[in-house]
C-alpha cells in the first residue's frame, strides 16, 4: 500500500517512454487518496459541460477515423479489388514478390535478434551502474530515432559503395556488401537500433536490483542472475521491444531503398517491392503485398496492448509482494 | 535506480563492452562517414550544392511541410488525449489502441494508400477535387501523410502528463470562481505545455526525415514537390557521393540540434512533473 501514496516518478517516465498509458487494470480503491483517476471518475471540478465533451469526442472519432481507419479500411479493398483468387495470386505466382517476402522474413529477424542482444546488454550497463558518461550513452542510443533513414543509408554507401571508403578493397576481395543482403541487414539494424534497449531501460530501473543483489548473496553465477532473476523480471517488456523492432524491422523503406540497389527478384523488400508494383501501375499487386504488412501492423498493435497489460501487472504484483 | 553495485553485481565489462562495440560499428562509425567525407569538399563546393536553387526549394519544403505537419499533430493530438483521458465512450481503448498504428504500420504502405485516398478519384480526392484542392501529388499530400507518420507522438507525451494532474488544481480554481475555461487556460495549460512542446518536436523531428510515405504522394517534382531527402536519393543514383553528403550533412547536423532541444524539453517536463 506505501506505494500507492508515493507513486514512483520513474514508473510514469517508463510508461510515457513505452507509450503504455497508466490506467490500471484492476479496480482501484476510491478511497485511497492519489489513487491514479480512473477514466471518467472525475471529480465535480473536473466536469466539462455535456456539449463540449460530445463535440471533442466526436472530433475525435471523426480525425481517427480519417486519419488512421479509412486507410486501413482501403487497403483491403483495394488489395481484394479483383476477387479472393486475384489476391492469391498476387501473392504466391509472382517469383519477385515471393522472393522480396522471402528477404523480408529473412532480414527481419536477424535485425531484430542482433539490437535484441545488444538492448538486454545496454540496459544491464545502463540501469545496473554507475559509469561516467552515461547519460551521453542514453543520448547515443537514441541517435538512430533522429537520424533520417536516408542519410543511414547514405552513410553505408559512403563506407561499401565502389566510391566508398572500403569500396575498392571489398571488390579485389571479392566481398558484396551494398547492393546486398548484408548491407540491407545493417540498414535494417540501424533504423531499428534503439527499441529493445528504450523499452528495457527504464523497466530495469524501475525494478531495481535488490533481487540480483540477493541471488549474488547467495552465490549465484552471472547466468544463473540473468536466467532465474532478471529475465522473468523483463520478460513482457522484453517481448514488448522485439514485437515493435520487428514491425519497424518489415516495414523499413528509405535506408534499405538507398542500399539494397533494389534489384528485382534479389534485393527487394517487402515495401520496396510494394513501390516497384506501384511504379509498374500494378496497383492491385502492390496494395496485396501492403495489405500483408498492414496485417502485420494490426497483430503486432494487438500484442501491444495485450503486453502492456502484462508488464503493468507484474509490475504490480511484485509491488504488493514487497 | 542505478546504484554504485560495479563490484557487487556481475558483468558490468561484459555489458558496457558489447554495447559501445556495437554502438560504434553499426551507427557511430557509418555516420562519421558523413563527415569524413564533407569534410573532404572544398567550402565553394558544399555551398553549391546545398544552396542551390532547386536544394534550396527542397530544404524549404521539407522543413514548411514539416513545421505545419507537427503543428496539426500538437493540436489534434492534444484533442486526441484529452478525450481518451478524460471522457468514457464506447470504442475508447480501442481508438486508444489505434492511435499507435502509424509506429507499427510501414511507412511506404502509408504512403500509398494516402496517395490513393486523396487522388483524384479516390475516396477522398473525389470530394477536394470539385472545390479545387489536389491532395495527392501536392504539397498538401506531404503534409496529409507527414500528419499521419506523425501523430502518436504528442497522444503519448501527453497521456501520462494528464492523467497524473492533481484534481485539487482544478476544484481551487473552480472553487475561486474560475470558469472552466479559464481554468483550462490559466491552471491546466501551463502544466500540459512542457509535454505538448516535447511531442510536437518529436514529431517535427520525424517528419524532417521521412522519406517512405512522402514518395509515393509527393509526386516528387524538383522545385515543387521535392523534399531534401529525395533529392539526397536522387544525387546518390547518379553517383554524385560529395552533393548528396553535403546536401545529408545540413539534415544531419538540423537532426542533432533538434535531439538537443529534444533532450532540454524532456528534462524541463520532469522538472514540471515534480
Amino acid at each position: 500500500m506505501e506505494t500507492r501514496f508515493a507513486p514512483p516518478p520513474k514508473k510514469e517516465r517508463a510508461m510515457a517512454a513505452s507509450g503504455a498509458t497508466l490506467e490500471s487494470p484492476k479496480p482501484v480503491d476510491p478511497a485511497a487518496p492519489n489513487a491514479p483517476a480512473a477514466v471518467g471518475k472525475l471529480r465535480r471540478g473536473q466536469q466539462d459541460p455535456t456539449w463540449v465533451r460530445t463535440t471533442l469526442i466526436l472530433l475525435a472519432v471523426a480525425f481517427m477515423g480519417i486519419l488512421v481507419v479509412l486507410p486501413v479500411v482501403n487497403v483491403f479493398v483495394q488489395a481484394f479489388a479483383n476477387g479472393p483468387e486475384a489476391y492469391w495470386r498476387y501473392l504466391t505466382q509472382d517469383p519477385e514478390t515471393r522472393h522480396a517476402v522471402m528477404l523480408t522474413l529473412f532480414i527481419a529477424p536477424a535485425a531484430v535478434a542482433m539490437n535484441t542482444v545488444f538492448g538486454v546488454a545496454a540496459a544491464w550497463a545502463i540501469a545496473r551502474f554507475e559509469f561516467r558518461g552515461r547519460t551521453l550513452l542514453i543520448t547515443l542510443i537514441d541517435l538512430p530515432f533522429s537520424v533520417s533513414p536516408v542519410v543511414a543509408g547514405l552513410a553505408f554507401v559512403l563506407w561499401f559503395g565502389m566510391q566508398g571508403f572500403l569500396g575498392p578493397q571489398l571488390r579485389e576481395w571479392d566481398i558484396k556488401i551494398l547492393f546486398s543482403w548484408p548491407a540491407i541487414l545493417l540498414a535494417t539494424s540501424f533504423v531499428t537500433f534503439p527499441f529493445v534497449a528504450r523499452e528495457l531501460i527504464p523497466l530495469l530501473e524501475e525494478i531495481g536490483p535488490d533481487e540480483e543483489l540477493a541471488a549474488v548473496t547467495l552465490g549465484a553465477k552471472p547466468w544463473q542472475i540473468f536466467w532465474y532473476v532478471t529475465l522473468p523480471n523483463i520478460k513482457w517488456g522484453l517481448l514488448y521491444g522485439i514485437i515493435l523492432c520487428n514491425a519497424r524491422a518489415m516495414g523499413e523503406f528509405g535506408a534499405v531503398y538507398v542500399v539494397s540497389g533494389r534489384i528485382a527478384g534479389q534485393t527487394d523488400t517487402m515495401p520496396l517491392r510494394i513501390d516497384k508494383l506501384f511504379q509498374e501501375y500494378n496497383s492491385p499487386a502492390s496494395f496485396a503485398v501492403a495489405s500483408v504488412l498492414t496485417l502485420l501492423a494490426l497483430v503486432t498493435l494487438a500484442v501491444k496492448t495485450y503486453l502492456e497489460r502484462k508488464v503493468i501487472e507484474s509490475a504490480e504484483t511484485k509491488k504488493e509482494a514487497v | 535506480m542505478a546504484v554504485a553495485s560495479r563490484r557487487v553485481l556481475p558483468g558490468f565489462s561484459l555489458s558496457l563492452g558489447i554495447t559501445l562495440a556495437y554502438l560504434s560499428l553499426l551507427v557511430l562509425l557509418p555516420l562519421s562517414a558523413a563527415f569524413i567525407k564533407a569534410a573532404g569538399l572544398s567550402g565553394q563546393q558544399i555551398v553549391d550544392t546545398v544552396w542551390s536553387d532547386r536544394a534550396r526549394a527542397a530544404y524549404w519544403l521539407t522543413f514548411g511541410a514539416s513545421f505545419i505537419a507537427a503543428l496539426a499533430n500538437a493540436a489534434i493530438g492534444f484533442l486526441l488525449a484529452w478525450v481518451l483521458v478524460r471522457y468514457p465512450f464506447p470504442g475508447r481503448k480501442f481508438l486508444d489502441s489505434l492511435i499507435d498504428l502509424p509506429f507499427a504500420l510501414p511507412t511506404a504502405v502509408a504512403g500509398l494508400v494516402y496517395s490513393s485516398l486523396y487522388a483524384k478519384n479516390g475516396w477522398l480526392g473525389q470530394f477536394l477535387e470539385p472545390i479545387g484542392i489536389q491532395g495527392a501529388f501536392s504539397r498538401l499530400g506531404i503534409v496529409l501523410v507527414l500528419i499521419f507518420t506523425g501523430l502518436p507522438f504528442v497522444v503519448r507525451t501527453l497521456q501520462p502528463v494528464l492523467e497524473n494532474l492533481d484534481a485539487e488544481f482544478e476544484e481551487a480554481a473552480g472553487s475561486l470562481g474560475a470558469s472552466r475555461w479559464q481554468t483550462f487556460r490559466y491552471v491546466l495549460l501551463p502544466c500540459l505545455t512542457p509535454p505538448l512542446l516535447t511531442g510536437f518536436a518529436l514529431a517535427f523531428a520525424r517528419a524532417l526525415g521521412e522519406y517512405g510515405s512522402v514518395i509515393f504522394i509527393a509526386g516528387n517534382m524538383p522545385y515543387r514537390t521535392e523534399i531534401a531527402p529525395v533529392l539526397i536519393v536522387g544525387r546518390l543514383e547518379e553517383f554524385a557521393y560529395a552533393e548528396a553528403t553535403a546536401l545529408a550533412v545540413v539534415l544531419l547536423l538540423f537532426s542533432f540540434v533538434l535531439l538537443g532541444v529534444i533532450n532540454l524539453l524532456q528534462r524541463w517536463s520532469q522538472s514540471y512533473g515534480n
